[in-house]
């Protein structure tokens, strides 16, 4: 409860927060989209820095770090800080300006300018508005997680589905409400405000929470040296041969635990009593938990099965069906032995089973009884038990050299155009350009270091392992958070996770606000046509509508944050081309710019499909991310359609390519 | 120095791709992984190098006159509309 009130206090700060940025709002639309061009470097820095790290820096990279190890600050943070900063300097500077001279509010303001193309905004805005959705998505489904992780137990009789915790869509529906109310009240001022504050709030409490959970781990050398002693590949990008030789084995293992329970559930095999008693009798000496029992007794009678020639040779396709049932997964598609069982997507019933399996065991989780667990623990040990044992992750480097195109998305993020736009000179760049790979760095090497501490932290100084595997990445933080640190701390250090979701949001929020009314509404039915209070009313509406489609789709399945990420992040990055060469490239023509677009699009959602709508969390194209065609595609289009059509008008090249002399 | 600026972007892209760290997991300083305290290292070197950046290859030489929307993109955009 006490993490609860406290999440509830900062979320009442936050609303204030908004109500007094709403004071100084001067009521027209061009100050609630773009704070009147007032924003000094220190709030630029904080709103561009807390708008760019969302929940995919601090859940998403944790979570990520705990399945695949340390590789993955190489992949997204240290290539950002070089990246993103390269987009503000190349990008944001110059786009200021032609924000400042021709009055733009909107990416696609410039764009239809530059190209001489009114079309090209009906194109480019649903693809904007459909790209920045998934970004949302990531908000809204990883404050939920959080939320619901840190309130366990919290009510005594409401909410036992989610262990009597804030259920997912309740916190997610908060976070939606809270964040609309700040921005609808304070504009893009609050949304800097709010920023700001959310941003130190983050920063400040990442860097506790990291010190406290190297302490409780038995401090940061403990920590990591129990990570090389039992994964040694989470603290390197490749797999040691120990690790490999072992997952080989526990494979083995698995393989004859499948075998042997489809012999037993779908086949005639039955262990007679003497057969089963003498396969139970190494377990005798063996201490467990009692929920384990169960378990281990199918193991053991799996082992003797096979050790006294009872498992008889399946074939290819009855091995392939044992491995999909013990897996809980289910076969879509064609069955062929070629396959591998993890070419199957999961059981929609596993969590069922897992529920249905401990129904007797569950309850609430003040209640420490003997052999109590809660919902969450009980589908953990169904998941460790059962399922596959994981393989060590090891990063590709050419996966790893593809990564590096997916910053790019910065370049494309239309609510990062409108902080751009915000600036109160183009020297309020530079403060943000120097500071922001020094701030990733400071936010992401802790959530790393947490994340592959993780893979190898204990219940106090016994050899359980603090989190099963088979664990939700996306819950590790909270997780160690929540078992790691005392109440008080949980709720503040879950209030700095929140901060740094909803810094994101509010901008995400605001932006597409301001390209539905500037370049929907105003620009078809005419500025004079509304008023600037119903301007800004439009442009709310359309939020809400944009939020509960969000919210709508995050109650319908999860999907790991750093995936659905940079599915997100590619998208945006595929178009990157289209924004360098409009500032570059005078020869870039209209017809260019279609094409790019269509080409961008075209392979973005082909890959995404193939991806199995980002279920596939490795994969890749050609041995590369998928982002490395996208980018050629758009290119490749941009450039050879632009050298065949005709070139832009004078007139044109004129107020985008000045003459640096006059 | 606008090119050595430049020539250091490409250097830290470069050296990005540290394959020479790829199967080392020694701790530096007891908890460190060598992997990870590199790839922080380039972070620092990436702010030093926009720092650089900054100073020597800013790309406008002058602030423009703010909000001098003269022409502003609305107008535009209803001939656009219009059109």
């Amino acid at each position: 409860m006490t993490q609860l009130i406290i999440i509830c206090c900062y979320l009442a700060l936050l609303l204030g927060l908004g109500v007094l940025a709403s004071r100084l709002f001067q009521g027209t639309s061009k100050d609630y989209m773009l704070a009147s061009h007032s924003i000094g470097p220190f709030l630029l820095l904080m709103s561009l820095f807390g708008t760019t790290m969302t929940a995919f820096a601090l859940v998403g990279s944790s979570g990520e770090a705990y399945k695949e190890g340390i590789g993955v600050y190489g992949m997204l943070a240290s290539s950002s800080g070089i990246i993103h900063s390269l987009c503000f300097f190349v990008l944001g500077v110059k786009l200021w300006k032609l924000g400042q001279k021709y009055g733009y509010v909107t990416q696609i303001q410039f764009f239809r300018d530059r190209f001489e193309s009114d079309k090209i905004g009906i194109l480019l805005f649903p693809i904007l508005v459909g790209l920045v959705i998934p970004y949302l998505l990531i908000g809204v489904m990883a404050s939920g997680t959080v939320i619901s992780s840190v309130t366990e137990g919290a009510f005594t009789n409401m909410f036992a589905e989610s262990d009597y915790g804030v259920p997912p869509w309740l916190g997610s529906l908060v976070i939606c409400v809270v964040v609309l109310i700040y921005v609808f009240f304070g504009g893009m001022r609050g949304t800097a405000w709010a920023n700001a504050f959310q941003t130190l709030v983050f920063m400040a409490l990442g860097l506790v929470t990291f010190l406290i959970i190297a302490d409780k781990l038995g401090g940061l050398q403990t920590a990591s040296e129990k990570v090389v002693e039992k994964h040694p590949s989470k603290m390197m990008r490749a797999v040691t041969e120990q690790e490999e030789a072992d997952h080989i084995q526990q494979m083995k293992i698995w393989r004859k635990l499948a075998a042997y329970n489809w012999m037993v559930d779908e086949g005639d095999l039955k262990l007679t009593d003497e057969q089963l008693t003498e396969a139970h009798k190494p377990l005798e000496s063996m201490k467990f938990p009692p929920w384990q029992a169960a378990f281990r007794k199918r193991r053991a009678e799996a082992r003797y099965a096979s050790e006294n020639g009872l498992l008889n040779p399946l074939s290819a396709e009855e091995q392939l069906k044992a491995e999909i049932a013990q897996d809980d997964r289910v076969v879509k598609g064609e069955l062929s032995a070629e396959k591998s069982f993890k070419e199957f997507p999961k059981s929609g019933n596993w969590q069922a089973e897992a529920l249905g399996y401990f129904k007797d065991q569950i309850d609430h989780p003040d209640k420490k009884t003997e052999g109590k667990m809660t919902r969450k623990q009980a589908m953990g040990r169904y998941r460790a038990m059962r399922w596959a044992p994981e393989a060590p992750g090891e990063i590709d480097p050419w996966m790893f050299l593809t990564y590096i195109f997916v910053p790019l998305s910065v370049g494309m993020f239309p609510h990062l155009f409108q902080h751009w736009l915000t600036a109160k000179s183009a020297n309020s760049f530079k403060l943000p350009v120097v500071a922001h790979p020094i701030f990733i760095m400071i936010v992401w090497v802790p959530c790393v270091l947490i994340g592959v501490w993780a893979t190898s932290a204990t219940v106090g100084n016994s050899n359980t392992p603090l989190i099963p595997p088979h664990f939700n990445p996306n819950g590790v933080l909270a997780y160690m958070v929540t078992n790691l640190t005392n109440p008080v701390l949980a709720g503040f250090l879950t209030a700095g996770i929140l901060a740094a979701i909803m810094s994101s949001l509010d901008s995400q929020f605001l932006c597409i606000g301001s390209i539905f009314t500037n370049d929907i509404v105003t620009h078809y039915a005419g500025k004079e046509r509304f008023s600037d209070r119903q301007t800004v009313l439009m442009a709310r509406l359309f939020v809400v509508g944009i939020v509960l489609v969000t919210y709508i789709l995050s109650l319908m399945g999860v999907r790991r944050v750093f995936t659905l990420g940079v599915w997100c992040f590619s998208g945006f990055s595929s178009l990157f081309p289209l924004v360098f060469a409009a500032l570059y490239w005078k020869r870039m023509t209209k017809a260019g710019a279609y094409a790019c677009v269509a080409a961008a699009f075209g392979s973005w959602a082909w890959l995404f499909h193939a991806s199995n709508y980002g279920a596939k969390p490795h994969f890749s194209f050609l041995g590369m991310m998928p982002v490395a065609t996208m980018i050629t595609c758009s290119t490749a289009a941009l450039v050879l359609v632009s050298l065949i059509t005709k070139p832009p008008s004078a007139e044109t090249l004129a107020r985008f390519f000045p003459d640096k002399k006059t | 120095m606008k090119y050595v600026v430049w020539g250091l972007v490409v250097l830290l892209l470069t050296i990005h791709q540290d394959i020479w760290f790829w199967e080392d997991n020694t701790l530096v300083f007891g908890f460190m992984p060598i992997g990870l305290l590199y790839h922080a290292c380039i972070s620092l070197a990436a702010g030093f190098t926009w720092y650089l950046a900054t100073k020597f290859a800013w790309p406008l030489d002058e602030e423009p006159a703010a909000n001098s929307a003269a022409n502003s993109s609305t107008e535009k955009s209803e001939r656009g509309a219009s059109a």
